[in-house]
């Protein structure tokens, strides 16, 4: 059962609190766009062993969407952050980095 | 045999007489004890037949870690099967049945098992019961499943008469354990100001200390504990649990207890058990250390104990397991429980100590005292058939070839050294690391089960921790809670080394070790785990799941250790190179019930209802589940089928007026400047250009291009839309929304709001409901010209501000109308007085299916299915080319959705006017390559027309549009074929005049 | 390979069972060999098994990073069915099942696959929409399913309450040559069988990396070093995604948790599997006694073989409303397991972009029930380099053309 907190409203809750949204960061393909690249958004999935930025939304308190980056392997939650970004911000990935000193960076 | 000792027992009140049954036999006990104390004290030492073999089984152990004494306990819808004697306090009435025989206890037929052992070795039924096939199912699994399980099943009928609760609570420490480390723990960080939770599993807070007569801080260890106790109840900061078992930890600090809060008093007016879900910022694992048996030939006979165990009975309940007892030991340890029998008065006739030499403080007082030592010696067999006798012993060093002596007894007291309860710190990812000198594993501090911070949240301590001597036990709680100043003191005693023994003799034959048992519950012996590793099931999981070792009830408490360490030396490798098998939640068995909780028969879920939830509940209407809510199917009048009503409620709205309780479907305000560009991108039509006072059909696709939702928009005003959703669509759609909202264009300037519940939604249908709706008297212009189909308009209707819809799904003149919720009923009393002339009528979803299909208009969830995209339905006037992008366009563009072998929406009738199947295909000739018929479409609804007076469906056909008037074949009931011919979708006015009178 | 029987076991009885053979040999891995398949679970082992057996490609190694049969082979809730909607499904479940009717008798290693028969339970009017539809089609797919009333239901189970307060049952899609069977055995028959057949059957061995030579597979690099192969399998579930990185592409693919639990053993109570979809529970009672119930999968990525407790109270309490007397059975424990979950919810046996490579994953909750098809239909895809008809529609292309398989339509939206 994660413990998980709420960037928007700060409220810190239960997971039975918030809805997973799946990998965070996905750049949207729309019409007009080439095969692959629709098929990419849609479908292929990082799903790593590790470091994980996905989205979950607070939907049973403030109904905000929100990031939060997660250890896959051990669910540790380095952070959490808006869910208006496009990559995850330099603090969360300073954060990782402290904890997990072997990862790569966000590709 | 065992009985009541005349003196002693902390724990008893002697005046206090409990009565119960065993088997229908009158026995009694004192309050104060266990289940097992009574019925050892009362000389019942068999207890129940094992597993596999139907071996008889006495208690071994005097707490959780028990594997045989298991009884079904009470009766009727109080009865339960598989309940620990030693767990069981014993009150007046008590009713306790040994379980796994047939047809007695004493005398079972299934003990044939125990005499053909040789032939049922581990894993048997994997190498026979092969031929002939259907005899597995038929005669070798019902003889296998019925000499099987262990306790008799509830009655079918059974309604359980207790009920449950859970409990939320935070702490900053939840000390799991009550002995004198965890009791340190929690009053070293009650101290400290933290919010400390102690669950203790029993109801007597201590531990082993008052049994092993500790001393701590000057006075006897019972004195100490009643202290710390009531410092710690005094506290506003500390929740003091007994009866409550940590039952499992789980990720982020997430910790269940299970409270048994009425198990001793059954028909009290309180929850049963009662479920304790604790956040905690640390987890302290006081939980102790379990004895592990010793394995020698006959040691699963009753009568065979735990040394703890016996110092528990004698001291806590003044209960000798025996006249004479032979204790046999690789540890100093096992000595107290000598000493302790001697002091009650029961004959130590030998201590058989399988160290060469046994030189300690405790052997020495054992000596002192007149018991004989034995060192160096083994138990080579214990004999006896339903209970000890007598046992053979040999030299350790040997293989037990020669009898060195025989020792008349009635119970032995084995000790095998102690592993500490690891089963917490493992829940949830926590390591261990194995101890050489002690043979056991411990946690491993440096690799803790990690928070959601990634720092370790759980702390073992005491003996849970790998100490086993007082001093060690107090100060290392005391530290690790962060104590300040001195932690409590107590007198060392100091132990001499253990032997590792996990064979006695030694060097055993087979003949031996086929007699020696690891798991006397299921029935896994010496020699069955020997036989995994010489068949290659190498891995420890292997051999669990090959022998089913540590499978039992007390999942391999006692089994474990012992088993591991046969497989390691069998394959020739250290025991942690071996490992363990995965220690699971929870510690022990929880009730299911107190899982479930109070969440049950009409609270089982949230109900959602419609104002007018109770009226149509009075007219005794037939409920269709949607989601949460529940919707009117049909009102039956009297003794009224379903299908009559249904027919009636349609004719009746056909001819005159019907009423429909619309409040279900979901009302979604979007908002902003911005929020004709939100809805075109969420609608595949285009609604920026809506007129204000004009509703619009829309769809909405996923991603994907299936499309997922349908209703109609009406612009409230330039900047604001109101969606309507289906019922079940609204939650979900809602989500979406914010979902692209918030995560692709947040920049946008709109919102959404979900404002279902906060109307009362009331279709007022047919011929007569423009009368209807001015009898109720209205502000507004309701006329024709007035109100335009594919209008809303806001006013008043019966003094009730509502807010009118000209729209219909029935494709009768229909007047949707909003109020606010709190007018609900008001507004349906004033409808039905109004329309009382018209014979107005409610009308329920299937009359609403069977009028919306009558009109060829789609029903989500009927014509779709997740995988039916807008073209596939004749939708494509409903999908703007206008717009660049919307939801779902880029999906619609691949290969298979412009497929011109799509299945298409047609209407079907079948040529007898009997009603199609619904879901049926229409099969074609032939077989793909996987040898499945062909088929060329499928009936996606399918009703009686009461209008038409014949069945008519929907159907996707391959080129179905093409194809008007063909017959085409569907499936029928029972392999029937019935014939059917392709027409249009819209059966009923299809020039649809009707709806615009 | 020695065979099992009852007269083999009565006469090791007399030789105090001395004369057993190991099941599988556990030889080192040689240098090179004609199919590497990773992953010795369930679906690996099956398609190294038909591999040998339909084609005769026997230098096979089925290498393994931990104990044979320790992913979700041996952590499911061992139900059989093949009641499926879609004809794809259908068809490699149908097979799969039939092939389990004589797998004990295939392998002369009992897996005790018991036809006891699994029901559905509908308990609303778009359930019994969804399942009727599902009886039409299976009656086409060659499936033997029929609906039954709840009459019907209650007969076969007496301890079901069908007149709950809030889902009375209304009806039930039944199976009845669907079942249960031993799912460690399962593996360990297969891997006897393998090993028999000269395969190598190699465990602790963990892949590292992959090589590749001109698009094409060359060699797997593991922790017992580089083994050369001229083809490769990759068959590890949850654990696909990040074998595919290796192999440098990415998959529809998600891994989450999927939890199951067992109550303590009682006697016979129940003779059937039933599954309840619109209160979320399962159950059958093993062999031995247990309650074995299904819960649902967590919602986020996890490999950590825990799931979150809400689903476990989720399932209990809707069995505990379905079976009223299970309320005072016991919760023996608790566990999970990591399973695939791909973007139709349908798994994946196909070609990958690297050459002379295969994937098998995806079956999310439906492993078990599969693997004897599913070893079918990799086998042959392998050997030929090209799906047969049973693999076919479940190709990776399917995603980027929106030709889905989905399963979860029957089901049926809620109006």
């Amino acid at each position: 059962m994660l413990l998980l907190t709420c960037p928007c409203c700060g409220v810190t809750a239960e997971e039975t609190e918030f809805h997973n949204a799946g990998e965070a960061h996905l750049k949207r393909y729309g019409p007009g766009s080439d095969d692959a690249d629709y098929e990419a958004y849609m479908f292929a999935r990082k799903n790593p062993r590790g470091v994980h930025f996905e989205r979950w939304r607070h939907a049973f308190g403030c109904g905000k969407f929100f990031h939060a980056a997660r250890c896959t392997m051990t669910l540790e939650v380095f952070g959490t952050y808006s869910a208006q970004t496009l990559a995850p911000p330099a603090e969360i990935a300073a954060k990782i980095k402290a904890r997990r000193p072997e990862w790569e960076g966000y590709k | 045999m065992s009985h009541r000792l005349s003196t002693g027992g902390r724990l008893i009140d002697r005046s206090r007489s409990l009565e119960f049954t065993f088997n229908g036999k009158s026995m009694s006990g004192y309050e104060g004890d266990t289940l097992s104390a009574a019925m050892l004290g009362a000389g019942q030492v068999l207890a129940g037949r094992s597993f596999k073999y139907h071996r008889p089984r006495g208690v071994v152990a005097s707490g959780a870690e028990e594997p045989n004494a298991l009884v079904g306990l009470g009766e009727g819808q109080r009865y339960e099967p598989n309940q620990r004697t030693t767990t069981t306090e014993l009150f007046s009435g008590l009713k306790a049945t040994s379980q796994n025989h047939w047809p007695s206890l004493e005398f079972d037929v299934g003990a044939i098992n125990s005499k053909l052992s040789r032939f049922l070795p581990a894993g048997f039924y994997y190498k026979m019961l092969i031929h002939p096939r259907a005899f597995w199912k038929h005669v070798y699994e019902p003889i296998v499943r019925h000499s099987a399980g262990l306790g008799r099943a509830p009655d079918a009928e059974t309604r359980d008469a207790d009920r449950y609760e859970h409990f939320y609570a935070f702490c900053d420490v939840l000390v799991a354990g009550g002995g004198v480390a965890g009791l340190t723990a929690a009053r070293a960080a009650a101290r400290a100001g933290k919010r400390v939770i102690v669950m203790e599993q029993t109801a007597h807070f201590g531990g082993r200390a008052p049994v092993d007569g500790e001393v701590i801080d000057g006075m006897p260890a019972s004195e100490w504990v009643d202290g710390v106790l009531a410092e710690l109840h005094g506290l506003e900061n500390v929740t003091v649990l007994e009866r409550t078992m940590v039952a499992g930890v789980h990720d982020h600090g997430y910790i269940l207890g299970y409270q048994r809060v009425a198990d001793h008093q059954p028909g009290a007016d309180k929850p049963r058990h009662r479920l304790w879900r604790v956040r905690v910022g640390q987890l302290i694992t006081a939980t102790g250390a379990i004895e592990r048996p010793l394995s020698f030939a006959g040691n699963d006979l009753p009568g065979v104990m735990l040394a703890s165990a016996v110092r528990d009975y004698v001291v806590n309940w003044a209960v000798a397991p025996g006249k004479r007892v032979v204790v046999v030991t690789n540890n100093d340890d096992a000595y107290r429980t000598a000493l302790a029998l001697h002091q009650a008065g029961v004959t130590v006739t030998a201590v058989i100590d399988a160290r060469f030499e046994a030189t300690g403080d405790l052997p020495a007082q054992a000596r002192a005292v007149g018991i004989r030592v034995a060192e160096g010696m083994a138990i080579r067999q214990v004999l006896g058939s339903k209970r000890v006798s007598a046992v053979a012993l040999c030299r350790f060093d040997s293989d037990g070839g020669a009898v060195a002596e025989t020792l008349e007894c009635d119970a032995i007291a084995m000790s095998g050294g102690w592993s500490p309860v690891v089963h917490l710190w493992s829940h949830c990812g926590g390591k261990l690391t194995w101890d050489d000198a002690r043979a056991f594993f411990r946690p491993d501090p440096a690799r803790p089960p990690l928070g959601h911070d990634g720092q370790g949240f759980v702390a073992a301590v005491g003996s849970a921790n790998g100490m086993m001597d007082i001093v060690e036990v107090l100060s290392d709680a005391h530290q690790t809670a962060q104590g300040t100043g001195e932690a409590p003191q107590a007198e060392p005693v100091p132990e001499a080394e253990m032997l590792p023994v996990w064979m006695m003799p030694k060097q055993a034959s087979y003949e031996l070790r086929a007699k020696m048992w690891l798991d006397p519950q299921n029935d896994v012996k010496v020699s069955d785990v020997q036989l995994a590793a010489q068949e290659g099931y190498a891995s420890v999981e292997h051999t669990k799941r090959y022998t089913t070792l540590g499978m039992a009830t007390d999942q391999g408490k006692l089994s474990n250790i012992n088993g591991l360490a046969i497989l390691s030396d069998a394959l020739g490798q250290a025991i942690p190179q071996t490992g363990t098998t995965t220690f699971r939640p929870p510690y022990t068995p929880i009730s299911l019930g107190v899982i479930a909780g109070e969440a049950a028969g009409p609270v089982f879920q949230p109900l959602r209802r419609t104002p007018m939830h109770a009226w149509h509940e009075a007219q005794g209407v037939y409920w269709e589940p949607v989601g949460l809510w529940r919707r009117p199917y049909c009102y039956p009048q009297g003794e009224e089928s379903h299908a009559d009503a249904v027919i009636r409620e349609i004719n009746q709205t056909r001819t005159s007026v019907g009423l429909l309780d619309a409040s279900t479907l979901g009302k979604l305000l979007i908002k902003g400047p911005d929020a004709g560009k939100l809805v075109d991108m969420l609608y595949t039509n285009m609604m920026s250009n809506l007129k204000v006072g004009k509703c619009r059909y829309g769809l909405m696709c996923n991603e994907n291009g299936f499309l997922s939702d349908d209703g109609v928009v009406a612009r409230l005003s330039e900047d604001s839309f109101l969606c309507h959703t289906t019922s079940g669509g609204a939650d979900r759609i809602h989500a979406w929304i914010e979902d692209w909202l918030q995560c692709e264009w947040w920049d946008w300037q709109a919102h959404v709001v979900n404002l279902t519940e906060q109307f009362a939604q009331i279709a007022v249908v047919g011929p007569n409901a423009r009368k209807v709706l001015e009898k109720m008297g209205s502000d507004m212009d309701l006329s024709r010209e007035g109100l335009a189909f594919m209008e809303w308009r806001d006013g008043k209707i019966a003094d009730i501000r509502a807010r009118v819809f000209r729209i219909s799904f029935s494709g009768e003149l229909s007047y949707e109308v909003a109020v606010p919720a709190s007018q609900g009923q008001a507004f349906w009393d004033a409808a039905l007085k109004a329309g009382a002339e018209f014979g107005i009528a409610p009308y329920g979803t299937e009359a609403l299916h069977v009028m919306r299909a009558e009109k060829g208009f789609i029903m989500i969830g009927d014509e779709t299915d997740g995988t039916v995209i807008p073209q596939d339905l004749n939708l494509n006037w409903a999908i703007s080319k206008k717009k660049d992008d919307f939801l779902g366009k880029r999906g619609m563009e691949r290969v298979h959705m412009v497929s011109p072998d799509r299945w298409k929406l047609v209407g079907i009738e079948t040529l007898d006017g009997s009603v199609i199947e619904d879901g049926s295909l229409a099969p074609l000739p032939g077989v793909n390559e996987n040898g499945q018929r062909r088929t060329q479409g499928r009936i996606t609804s399918s009703y009686y027309s009461p209008t038409l007076g014949k069945g008519i469906a929907m159907a996707l056909v391959h080129n179905g549009p093409e194809r008007m008037g063909e017959e085409i074949a569907f499936q029928g009931k029972d392999g029937a074929t019935i014939m059917a011919r392709i027409v249009d979708p819209v059966f009923y006015d299809k020039a649809g005049e009707k709806q615009n009178v | 390979m020695r065979r099992y029987s009852v007269f083999a076991i009565a006469r090791e009885a007399m030789r105090q069972h001395n004369g057993w053979d190991r099941a599988w040999a556990s030889p080192e891995p040689k240098s090179h060999y004609d199919v590497i398949i990773v992953g010795a679970g369930g679906h690996g082992l099956a398609t190294a098994y038909y591999l040998g057996k339909n084609f005769g490609i026997k230098n096979v190694a089925i290498i393994e990073k931990g104990w044979l049969g320790g992913g979700n082979t041996g952590r499911n809730t061992t139900i059989i069915r093949s009641n499926y909607l879609q004809d794809p499904s259908a068809a490699i479940y149908e097979k799969a099942r039939s092939l389990y009717e004589t797998l004990s008798q295939d392998l002369n290693y009992n897996i005790m696959f018991s036809p006891r028969g699994v029901m559905m339970l509908a308990q609303t009017e778009s359930e019994i929409r969804g399942y009727r539809r599902t009886e039409y089609a299976n009656t086409l797919q060659g499936v033997e399913t029929r609906f039954i009333g709840p009459n019907e239901v209650k007969r076969l189970v007496p301890i079901m309450n069908i007149h709950g307060p809030r889902y009375p049952v209304l009806g039930a899609l039944w199976q009845p040559r669907a079942g249960t069977a031993r799912h460690d055995a399962v593996a360990w028959g297969y891997a006897r069988a393998c090993s028999d057949m000269g395969m190598d059957v190699i465990q602790n061995c963990e892949v590292t990396g992959i090589e590749s030579v001109g698009g094409q597979v060359s060699a797997v690099v593991t922790t017992k070093g580089t083994i050369g192969t001229k083809k490769l399998a990759m068959v590890v579930a949850g654990h696909s995604g990040h074998l595919a990185n290796m192999a440098g592409f990415r998959l529809p693919v998600e891994s989450v948790a999927l939890q199951a639990m067992v109550s303590e053993p009682i006697k016979p109570a129940i003779d059937v599997v039933v599954m309840a979809n619109t209160v979320h529970g399962y159950l059958s009672q093993s062999d031995k006694g247990e309650m074995v119930i299904g819960g649902g999968a967590d919602h986020f990525n996890n490999y950590t073989q825990r799931g979150s407790w809400m689903h476990i109270e989720e399932t209990t309490r809707a069995l505990v409303e379905t079976f009223p007397m299970l309320s005072r059975l016991k919760m023996l424990r608790q566990w999970g397991g990591i399973v695939d979950m791909t973007g139709d919810r349908s798994p994946i046996i196909s070609k990958t972009p690297l050459g002379n490579t295969f994937i098998n994953c995806g079956w999310g909750t439906g492993g078990f029930k599969s693997i004897p098809g599913s070893g079918w239909a990799m086998a042959e895809l392998v050997a030929k380099g090209e799906p047969g008809p049973l693999a076919q529609a479940f190709s990776l292309d399917r995603f980027r053309e929106g030709r889905f398989i989905d399963e979860s339509v029957a089901a049926g939206v809620a109006h």
